[in-house]
């Protein structure tokens, strides 16, 4: 299945990752691809590690992908990018938020948040850290994190030629479409950077 | 109309075109969705959360006899307690069309073992359907309903956490309604009294000749002919996984009716090809019936039967394929385990119960389960949902015996309390034992997203109904003793706590405060009133003795550089539990 593109969201529950899957796979549904989108439900809820692939061409039979095989690595969180790393093709795009999350072994002193995360990754691979926490403040919502990822994701596929406005205003509160237009576009120019 | 659904979307899109009007389910991962779902289409369909799955299945069960399509939904755990009404109407059979939804989850992902369920059809003599995803999960529902009946046969519908939680594309049509057939008093098929059942018996044989045959003849159970150097059968999800991995370099027998399976149609496969591979995630359920056949096949030899499959594991386990992976040192990562959320109410009492000495937790199933992990390591047993008061029951009997100074302390929710929990507590009571029940009440079905239940006042559909109180359950099933805490209020439990230890007779205590991310109620608002404002720790007064930290709340952070804790003002909701741990009343609360 040579033509199946592989897109890898992880983060950490309740960041979003969810939202921007269902924005990005209706998205490719609409441009006429077959999509199959994965994530895990239930105990991740709880402040969990979480992923989200999702999955596209002409035809899609696995909702999984495997180990190796993700053409970019979204990652919401800068620990979880080290944690799912394996899952990247060699050849594929890693892009960073650098937001901390704590998990909570670190919260009580057990462990230590690892030093040096972004430095590994991009001894590796192809790799972009954006501050999406700090743009997203920047337009006024800090909400909006997850979708100024969206537009560095829309980038790195190069899927710009989709209507995404619609799609970001067909899945957000009509309240806060404009605020994450914004972010999607502010994403797109940080990855270009 | 093509939309992206879930495989559990799509049984309630599947199971609402199809005329379905009964659904009955006990919320379970990686289920719940599908009443969920269902219970939209409130002008068709009655939809509706059972306390538990024996009693969502036998109101389906009652509403086939009364001639309705009808529909029971579970996780795979919730079939062992539903099996009692399922493996004697399989001898009845229906008269609306009736469905078994099992959702099994292979890996484990939140359950608590991982049995293979399609056993359940073979040992109860039901047929059964495998969809691979979200089109054919919607499709098959529709087929299910006919395969009812036209044998008379429960069918059950086996899905896996990969389908169920999958999105695909599915194509979307229009509801059929499906005239209810007529009740007509019939003894002989659903008064099952030895001589009736006798009868039955050897009816339910000749129904299976008869699945077995339709199996054979069915589209469901189909051929793709490609290259015959290689033939794989494979159901459910494992087909995509077998297609991922060999596209058209394979030829495949897909089976979507999996019980009673198509032998002669394997057969006639099984000559065609050279090698023959049995795909299947969890048991070699299908290999196994090969090899009775005499059939030759490649299966478990090669292919785990422990924990999820995928394309990676079957290309590794069938070609020694493997990825070029990126090598990198990920040991720096630390684990991110799921917590008590910040402010759950569950979280003063364990840290309370957990400085108990000489006591055994009998815990449950729930998210009071998440009780268990340091700091407060609050849990010494989970086994079953509603299990904890019995199982604690017979060890408090045993410690009591043997002179054993432990106490048991049993923890169960409120709706584990429904669930199941009822019954136990019952024991506890009759054989007099001097177990300590505790029922973590925070007014809703917490784990697996927030669902109704007899205790908070709502329907599955919205309906306002009557609340059973639990204290008032509690005191009629028994109970002499009984105190209702504020989980939040330290002192509160710890005095309530002391105060059951000190009885020797069985006590419950009820923690009664909502689920942080409830969105609550009328009744709540004024009940519990809202949160307000959030906890501060002045930096100065903080002595970093982590005292605060040891509640395991995930809004405090402990810097190791300044000894200094510090509380996320974004995750805090000012529940005041680490305030009161406080030696030095460093935590104060703001912004009220």
């Amino acid at each position: 299945m040579a033509d199946v593109k592989n897109i890898l969201l992880v983060g950490v529950g309740g960041q979003g990752t969810i939202l921007v899957g269902k924005i990005l796979s209706t998205g490719l549904m609409d441009a006429g691809y077959d999509v199959k989108m994965s994530e895990v439900h239930g105990m991740a809820q709880r402040g969990g590690s979480v992923s989200n692939q999702v999955r596209y061409g002409q035809k899609v039979h696995s909702p999984l992908m495997g180990r190796g095989e993700a053409d970019i690595l979204i990652s919401f969180e800068t620990m979880e990018a080290l944690r799912w790393l394996e899952y990247l093709n060699p050849k594929g795009v890693a892009v960073i938020n650098d937001y901390q999350i704590p998990s909570a072994p670190i919260l009580m002193g057990k462990r230590e948040y690892p030093q040096g995360v972004l430095e590994i990754i991009k001894s590796k691979v192809k790799t972009t850290v954006i501050k999406a926490g700090e743009i997203a403040e920047s337009l006024g919502n800090a909400k909006s994190m997850n979708i100024v990822l969206f537009g560095a994701l829309v980038k790195g596929m190069n899927l710009t030629n989709i209507d995404w406005e619609a799609a970001i205003r067909k899945n957000v509160k009509e309240s806060t479409a404009d605020v994450n237009i914004k972010a999607f576009k502010a994403g797109m120019e940080a990855l270009a950077e | 109309m093509k939309k992206l659904l879930t495989g559990n979307e799509a049984v309630a899109q599947g199971a609402y075109e199809a005329g379905l009007i009964y659904a009955a389910a006990y919320p379970g991962t990686p289920s719940t969705e599908i009443l969920e779902n269902i219970a939209e289409y409130k002008k068709d369909i009655i939809a509706e959360w059972a306390p538990n799955e024996k009693v969502a299945l036998e109101s389906v069960i009652g509403a086939s006899i009364a001639g309705a399509r009808a529909l029971a939904a579970m996780k795979m755990v919730g079939v062992n307690v539903a099996a009692d009404p399922l493996f004697s109407f399989a001898y009845s059979g229906v008269n609306g069309g009736m469905i078994l939804v099992s959702a099994d989850d292979p890996g484990l992902h939140s359950s608590q073992n991982e049995q293979d369920n399609r056993h359940y059809a073979k040992f109860a003599k039901i047929a059964m359907v495998e969809p691979s995803d979200s089109q054919e999960a919607k499709d098959m529902v529709k087929a299910a309903f006919e395969i009812s009946e036209k044998y008379g046969t429960p069918v059950l519908f086996r899905m896996t956490t990969r389908v169920c939680h999958s999105k695909s594309l599915v194509e979307i049509g229009e509801r059929k309604e499906i005239d209810k057939k007529p009740y007509v008093k019939n003894v002989q098929k659903f008064d099952l009294v030895p001589a009736v059942s006798r009868k039955l018996r050897m009816e339910l044989e000749v129904r299976l000749q008869e699945l077995t045959d339709f199996s054979n003849e069915t589209d469901l159970n189909y051929f793709e002919w490609n290259e015959k150097k290689v033939g794989i059968i494979a159901s459910g999800v494992a087909y995509q996984y077998a297609q991922e991995v060999f596209g058209n370099t394979a030829s495949y027998l897909k089976l979507g009716f999996t019980y009673p399976l198509p032998i002669k149609k394997i057969k006639q496969f099984a000559a065609e090809v050279e090698t023959l591979y049995v795909i299947e995630e969890l048991e070699p359920y299908i290999e196994e019936q090969l090899n009775a056949a005499g059939i030759a096949c490649v299966g478990k030899a090669k292919i785990p039967k422990m924990g999820e499959l995928s394309p990676e594991v079957i290309a590794k386990a069938l070609l020694g394929k493997e990825k070029t992976l990126i090598e990198y040192d990920g040991s720096s990562v630390a684990h991110r385990p799921p917590v008590l959320c910040a402010g759950c109410p569950h979280r003063g009492f364990f840290y309370e119960l957990g400085k108990k000495k000489n006591i055994m937790i009998s815990g449950d199933i729930g998210c009071y389960g998440l009780g268990n992990a340091p700091p407060l390591n609050a849990k010494d047993t989970c086994i079953c949902m509603g299990g904890a008061p019995s199982i604690g029951h017979g060890a408090q009997k045993v410690f009591n015996k043997a002179d054993e100074k432990m106490r048991v302390v049993a923890t169960v929710g409120d709706s584990t309390f429904f669930h199941t929990g009822m019954n136990s507590l019952v024991n506890i009571v009759y054989n007099r034992s001097n177990t300590i029940t505790c029922i973590l009440d925070n007014r809703i079905t917490g784990m697996t997203g927030h669902q109704d239940h007899p205790g908070t006042g709502f329907t599955l559909q919205g309906m306002p109904t009557k609340a059973l109180e639990i204290a008032d359950v509690v005191k009629a099933l028994g109970i002499d003793h009984i105190k209702t805490v504020n989980p939040l209020k330290l002192a509160e439990v710890q005095e309530a706590l002391d105060w059951a230890l000190a009885l020797d007779e069985p006590s419950v205590i009820i923690t009664r405060w909502p689920c942080v991310l409830k969105k609550q109620s009328v009744r709540d608002k004024s009940e519990f009133g809202e949160y307000l404002g959030t906890c501060k720790v002045d930096a100065d007064a903080c002595i970093g003795c982590k005292k605060c930290i040891n509640t395991g709340c995930p809004a405090l952070q402990f810097n190791d550089e300044t000894k200094k804790v510090k509380i996320n003002p974004v995750q805090c909701v000012g529940c005041e539990v680490c305030l009161q741990v406080c030696p030095v009343t460093a935590i104060t609360r703001v912004g009220e």
